[in-house]
């Protein structure tokens, strides 16, 4: 009996040998299919991304606080790598709107939405829903090399005849194409090509992760049962699947207008340096902004609710408690998925569409922030009475909370018609979705960072770089933003490149803010430092956790073995409860896994 | 490591993975297309009067040939309907019904594109004629004796090219003018096909139907281009399911089966896109 058995064993093994054989380097870390591997090589493409975006901001805020002064460090390197347009180090109004258009597109396109979607989409949702891999693992790597190639094709735009997109992030008509009429084939052209490649990224993307979602659910793992993280990462595919296909229209046509002197957005009889432009005429630039904020609307939810389902993993975790309005939460999630595509025009008060229409968008954004609140509602409740552990996940995922907060509250002035005719374009609103998005989404996907890493390499990452990494960052996050408003409100433009000094007088306290703006942004690119030192070293000198649970966490994707292997779960994971079964009373420990049998 | 439900139905969704990818991808391809037919609509009821010599109103209509149109859109549903058939063939073990109807499929598929390409060079070699005079026209031109080949976009001429060709003077024939409803043609002159010769320094706009001529074209365009894209697409991933992915027929019936009815779905949407675009764009 016994003989038999391992006969038939090391039968069974040698098969598993024979169609097994180890995959090279090429086909386990670039052309692999496994969603671990793609969402890693999402998360470090896109820190490097964000990287470079922070880099190219920071030349531009010492340009702000030194108008013409040269730029120490990068300025000399500026002026190697791109020539005149840098000249003696000193940034030159062209390169300024050059740096304020990329830094744009790469923050949002090429460095948060592929980490909140791309990277903790795509390693965590699989094992959260107890799937072995993604519904489509072929297809998830045709996206990661299409949103590489997307980026790459957008760094070398910054070296064409005439240098980057130059329109800003929002490459408004008819701006976008008469930059450079007479040269089709340039920065924004290149643009445009890069947003149609990483459009496509995403569109397929969202495809493979709601399929996934529906399709792939463990035994048991009801919808109700799914983790919040989970829901957000849902809510988003839609939000990316069905907001971004207007935008690649948009570009298609703005392409044509480029590349083949269309008209779409150019309207009758445009004057450019004194000469009537010579093409048909009869487009709409209104047009252009309908399209791509049907887009850009939709597109700040998706890089906030991932944030928000990060965040909510790790206050459930850490306060040991169940979230508080599971429930709600996940319905106003859906609200705001809903919402979110109605809501575009209010970018657009001060184009003349009419009160009428405003007063549409001034609604439904109002109705909007209603959803909104109360999921951060709900996340604050949750630590009533919790015993909470104030770890370095949780640290980030705490601020988190204010300073989403801080950043949605701001938005509604932009949100009233009003109120927005004085503030549009100013300072007060790259303060405003900075707060969102920076000390709000940046911060809640650090804490994902330190709270996935155990998961990713079997070892923790070092608490104290991590506490000084999150204490810098947060003063240096609010020195940095919050002048902002204040600027806003005495009236500066975002896009002046001598930091407003020719409106206000070199004097006045708006531009001297700059200078202190400028130097807590070297403080935040410091702090940085640790993080980067933290993330690296601990690969490999990490402290060793315990065991596959290290927070004593209650979702699947703790139940699986560390670091997870291709195909996830040792065995196939069948679902018993709720995602936060924290403190259960009359339950021997305070945490119940939802794979743990009744 | 496999992942479930590649081919058979998850029994609480009823549906299997490449099902539910390729409804939501159509859904992102609704938005794609909806963009595509809101800008149309917004191009149109915004258009200013008078940039169209041959109609009275802002929106140039009734330059695109409807009997072809028509003719077209019928060769897109009967490939519509022969690739149902190729997928119910296979679901009744008839492999060798199955290879036909997609042969006819892809004939279909092929005989669009060829049609519209013909369609497109019309519209390159015909022209818009603005004189300094005022008089307006549409027609053929003949520069330097000669006229232009198929797709030939190196003869396709405008004011700046003349002059920058030096061409001293064209030769144009202008269309007949349109009958109006309910009259026959007029006799006589309209039959005519008058060739005049037309002086460089007269013209006021030459241009032929192409993108930058009007928003009109430029839309027309885009939106066919890129349907015959995903004509073009949908026809060689048909073409690839037809006879070198025919193999995994005898390895995974059920699989392959699958397989053509989700490329078949892709198939009906880029049928149900022309429909709608050919009474917007040909008829309205």
């Amino acid at each position: 009996m016994s003989t038999a058995s391992s006969h038939s064993h090391t039968a069974a093994h040698e098969h598993a040998v024979d169609h097994h054989h180890e995959p090279g380097f090429w086909q386990s870390y670039i052309f692999s299919t496994d969603h671990k591997v793609i969402g890693i090589q999402y998360g470090l493409t896109s820190l490097a991304f964000l990287m470079f975006g922070f880099i190219l901001v920071m030349c531009m805020r010492f340009q702000l606080a030194y108008p013409g002064k040269p730029i120490p460090v990068f300025g000399p390197l500026l002026e190697a790598i791109l020539g005149d347009t840098a000249k003696g180090g000193i940034m030159s109004g062209d390169l300024y709107n050059s740096f304020g258009a990329m830094h744009g597109t790469i923050m949002v396109f090429l460095a948060i939405v592929p980490l909140a979607f791309g990277a903790f989409g795509n390693y965590v949702t699989p094992l959260q829903i107890g799937a072995p891999d993604m519904a489509f693992p072929r297809l998830n790597m045709a996206s990661y090399h299409l949103y590489f190639w997307g980026g790459v094709l957008m760094l070398a735009s910054f070296f064409v005849p005439g240098g980057s997109a130059k329109s800003g992030w929002t490459s408004y008509s008819p701006l976008a194409t008469i930059a450079e009429f007479e040269k089709p084939f340039n920065g924004q052209t290149m643009w445009l090509i890069g947003m149609v490649i990483l459009i496509t990224s995403s569109l397929l993307g969202a495809v493979n992760f709601i399929t996934t979602i529906i399709q792939l659910r463990a035994r048991g793992m009801s919808w109700m049962r799914l983790p919040f993280f989970v829901w957000a990462q849902f809510v988003t595919g839609f939000l990316l699947l069905l907001a971004f296909p207007p935008l690649e229209a948009a570009g298609v046509l703005q392409l044509a207008d480029n590349l083949f002197h269309t008209s779409f957005f150019l309207p009758n009889g445009l004057v450019v340096s004194g000469q009537q432009l010579a093409v048909s005429g009869g487009g709409s630039p209104l047009l252009w902004q309908h399209l791509f904020w049907f887009l850009g609307h939709p597109e700040v939810y998706v890089l906030i609710l991932p944030a928000m389902g990060v965040v909510s993993e790790i206050i459930a975790n850490n306060t040991r408690k169940p979230l508080w309005g599971y429930k709600s939460m996940v319905y106003a999630t859906m609200c705001i998925g809903f919402l979110s595509f109605i809501v575009w025009a209010h970018h657009m008060y001060l184009t003349g569409m009419g009160t009428k229409v405003s007063t549409f968008f001034q609604t439904t954004t109002m109705m909007i922030s209603i959803p909104s609140v109360m999921i951060l509602t709900a996340l604050f409740v949750s630590l009533w009475g919790g015993s909470i552990r104030f770890n370095t996940p949780m640290l980030f995922a705490l601020a988190f909370l204010p300073m989403f907060g801080i950043g949605g509250l701001t938005g509604l002035p932009l949100g009233f018609n009003a109120s927005d005719i004085y503030l549009h374009d100013s300072y007060y609103v790259i303060g405003h979705f900075h707060y969102v998005v920076a000390p709000g989404t940046i911060f809640a996907l650090l804490a994902g960072v330190y709270f996935w890493f155990p998961k990713m390499t079997g070892r923790y990452m070092n608490e104290t770089l991590g506490k000084i990494h999150f204490w810098f960052s947060l003063i240096g996050m609010n020195l940095v933003f919050a002048p902002m408003f204040i600027q806003g409100m005495k009236g500066m433009s975002r896009r002046m490149a001598d930091g407003g000094t020719t409106y206000f007088g070199a004097d006045d306290i708006a531009v001297k803010l700059n200078i202190s703006i400028t130097h807590a942004g070297i403080l935040l690119g410091v702090a940085q430092i640790p993080f980067i030192i933290n993330l690296f070293m601990s690969i490999y000198n990490g402290k060793k956790v315990e065991g596959d649970n290290p927070w004593s966490a209650t979702t699947l994707d703790w139940a699986t073995p560390t670091p997870p292997p291709h195909g996830n779960f040792a065995s196939e994971p069948v679902v018993y409860r709720g995602p936060y079964e924290y403190s259960v009373p009359g339950s021997k420990s305070d945490f119940l896994p939802q794979d743990k049998k009744p | 490591m496999e992942i479930p439900y590649t081919y058979k139905p998850r029994p609480d969704t009823g549906l299997y993975n490449a099902k539910v990818g390729i409804w939501l991808f159509l859904a992102s391809e609704i938005m794609l297309f909806g963009a595509l037919f809101s800008s149309y609509i917004l191009l149109r009821v915004q258009a200013p009067m008078g940039q169209w010599p041959t109609v009275a109103g802002a929106w140039p209509t009734g330059l695109l040939n409807i009997p072809i149109g028509t003719f077209n859109t019928a060769v897109l549903i009967t490939s519509s309907v022969t690739v149902v058939l190729a997928w119910a063939a296979l679901k009744m073990n008839n492999f060798k019904a199955f290879r036909r109807y997609m042969v006819v499929t892809l004939v279909c598929a092929f005989g669009f594109l060829g049609i519209k390409s013909y369609e497109y060079n019309e519209k390159f070699t015909h022209y818009e004629l603005r004189l300094k005079s005022g008089e307006a026209y549409t027609g053929h031109i003949e520069v330097n004796g000669k006229h232009a080949g198929f797709w030939d976009f190196g003869s396709i001429y405008n004011l700046a090219r003349l002059e920058k060709d030096q061409v001293a003077e064209i030769k144009f024939t202008a269309d007949p003018p349109k009958p109006k409803p309910g009259e026959k043609h007029a006799e006589g002159a309209a039959h005519t096909h008058e060739v005049k010769t037309i002086k460089r320094e007269d013209i006021a706009k030459l241009d032929a139907f192409i993108l930058r001529n009007h928003t009109f074209f430029g839309i027309y365009f885009v939106i066919t281009a890129l349907h015959g894209l995903h004509v073009l697409g949908g026809a060689l991933v048909l073409g690839y399911f037809a006879f070198p992915g025919a193999s995994m027929w005898k390895r995974n019936p059920e699989q392959f089966a699958n397989r053509i009815e989700v490329a078949g779905l892709f198939w009906h949407f880029v049928d149900l896109v022309w429909i709608f675009l050919f009474p917007v764009v040909y008829l309205l």
